[in-house]
């Protein structure tokens, strides 16, 4: 059925932007990551809010480069991206099944809540095989927001998405 | 609250923030290891982030008060020359060896925690935002750098050495940290003490240097100032001709 802009509601939007990923993890959308914070109407106009996941995440710019694609793609006619920092995006705001979708794609999801992680101490799952004999391999991975483990079990290394 | 003590001290937040990602960038690709190469590029990347919200706000402001819209946080970063540049001359040495890179982010990293720590509550709320974001960041800076002076000042002889040396070089370069420039002063009256600051930032680093068999420099150690009101070391000239190489030669060139 076709959509007429006037019709366009905020749900709509939520539904879309489902299909927005974090672009270096691409199964999890940004709503899944917490990092789509808040979607309202202003007059004719759809705020788009979004808040960065590290200060110096390049995911960021691509993230808003993704919606806007995907806004005219649906035929959103007006529509305003904004950033916002306070309060800082915590891997708390990451859903549960986001979380799963991580597991499945091969990181191993954030442990526990916010604050800083004595990461020597931390032996997260193997998301290959499930074993907790696992030991940092260092804080900082891949990606800001991950650090490197290795499993002693498989031998396999993975990411794991830290708490923060 | 005067405006210009606040541009003047966000311009010495992110000087400081961008100058200390610049210099470790150059890490990159040379690393002693494939995952601490990553390390220290990851801690570039979020001083850099940091210093852009730093940069981002202090352009908003100043088009604010001028009411244009000619500053952005680009011309801000390579548009400015190096007597422009409020940065810690502690962030513009050279990187010397990893272990003296090690250090160096290690007293800029314990420095840092405290102080957002502080500024997260300040009454400036874009300040705290930015502050509460890049607290969380730099706990890992943190911990990271601290678990490093460790292993390397009680480690081998060669790596013992080469720390007492990197200390020796880097500590007159850290009393800066704890010295307010006017405008800094003015900015934070009320907000807190740099007396505690200091004392704070002290009790960590050296119980930490102590456990890497590391001994305190003299207290009465000589401390060279001035970055704060772009006063710089020879070094900063160079950083910022590599940096602005093509703002300069190709003015507004992106791709």
């Amino acid at each position: 059925m076709e959509t007429h802009i006037r019709d366009i509601t905020v749900e709509d939007i939520r539904k879309w932007l489902k299909e927005v990923v974090d672009p270096e993890i691409p199964v999890i959308s940004i709503e899944d990551l917490g990092v789509l914070r808040d979607i309202r109407k202003e007059g004719e106009t759809f705020i788009i809010t979004i808040t960065p996941t590290y200060s110096g995440c390049p995911a960021m710019d691509m993230i808003t480069l993704n919606i806007h694609k995907k806004m005219r793609e649906c035929g959103v006619p007006h529509f305003k991206v904004e950033t916002q920092i306070a309060p800082p995006w915590t891997t708390d705001w990451m859903s549960e099944e986001g979380k799963r979708k991580l597991k499945e794609f091969g990181i191993a999801p954030p442990m526990g809540n916010r604050g800083s992680e004595d990461l020597i101490n931390r032996h997260p799952p193997c998301p290959f095989c499930n074993s907790t004999n696992t030991v940092l391999v260092s804080a900082f991975g891949s990606t800001a927001c991950k650090a490197l483990f290795k499993c002693k079990d498989c031998a396999e290394p993975f990411d794991y998405f830290k708490c923060h | 609250m005067n405006e210009s003590n606040t541009i003047d001290y966000l311009m010495l937040l992110a000087d400081s923030s961008l100058i200390m990602g610049q210099r470790l960038s150059e890490w990159t690709g040379h690393g002693p290891m494939l995952e601490q190469d990553i390390a220290i590029t990851n801690i570039s990347l979020d001083t850099i982030g940091q210093a852009r919200y730093f940069y981002q706000l202090a352009a908003a402001r100043l088009n604010e008060k001028s009411g244009n819209a000619d500053v952005t946080e680009d011309t801000l970063a390579y548009l400015r020359d190096a007597h422009q540049y409020k940065n810690l001359l502690l962030v513009e040495l050279p990187n010397g060896d990893w272990g003296q890179t090690i250090l160096k982010i290690f007293f800029y990293a314990h420095r840092q925690k405290l102080m957002y720590e502080k500024l997260s509550g300040s009454a400036d709320a874009e300040i705290a935002g930015i502050a509460s974001k890049a607290l969380k960041e730099v706990e890992y800076h943190v911990s990271w750098s601290s678990d490093w002076v460790k292993r390397l000042g009680d480690g081998t002889q060669e790596s013992h050495d080469r720390m007492t040396k990197a200390l020796e070089y880097l500590w007159p370069y850290t009393g800066e940290m704890f010295v307010p420039a006017t405008y800094e002063k003015n900015f934070l009256e009320n907000e807190f003490s740099f007396d505690v600051l200091k004392q704070g930032w002290l009790d960590k680093v050296s119980g930490i240097l102590t456990e890497a068999t590391l001994s305190l420099p003299p207290a009465d150690t000589y401390m060279h100032t001035g970055g704060k009101t772009g006063v710089h070391t020879e070094y900063l000239g160079y950083i910022l001709a590599e940096m602005q190489f093509l703002q300069r030669a190709y003015p507004g060139c992106e791709w």
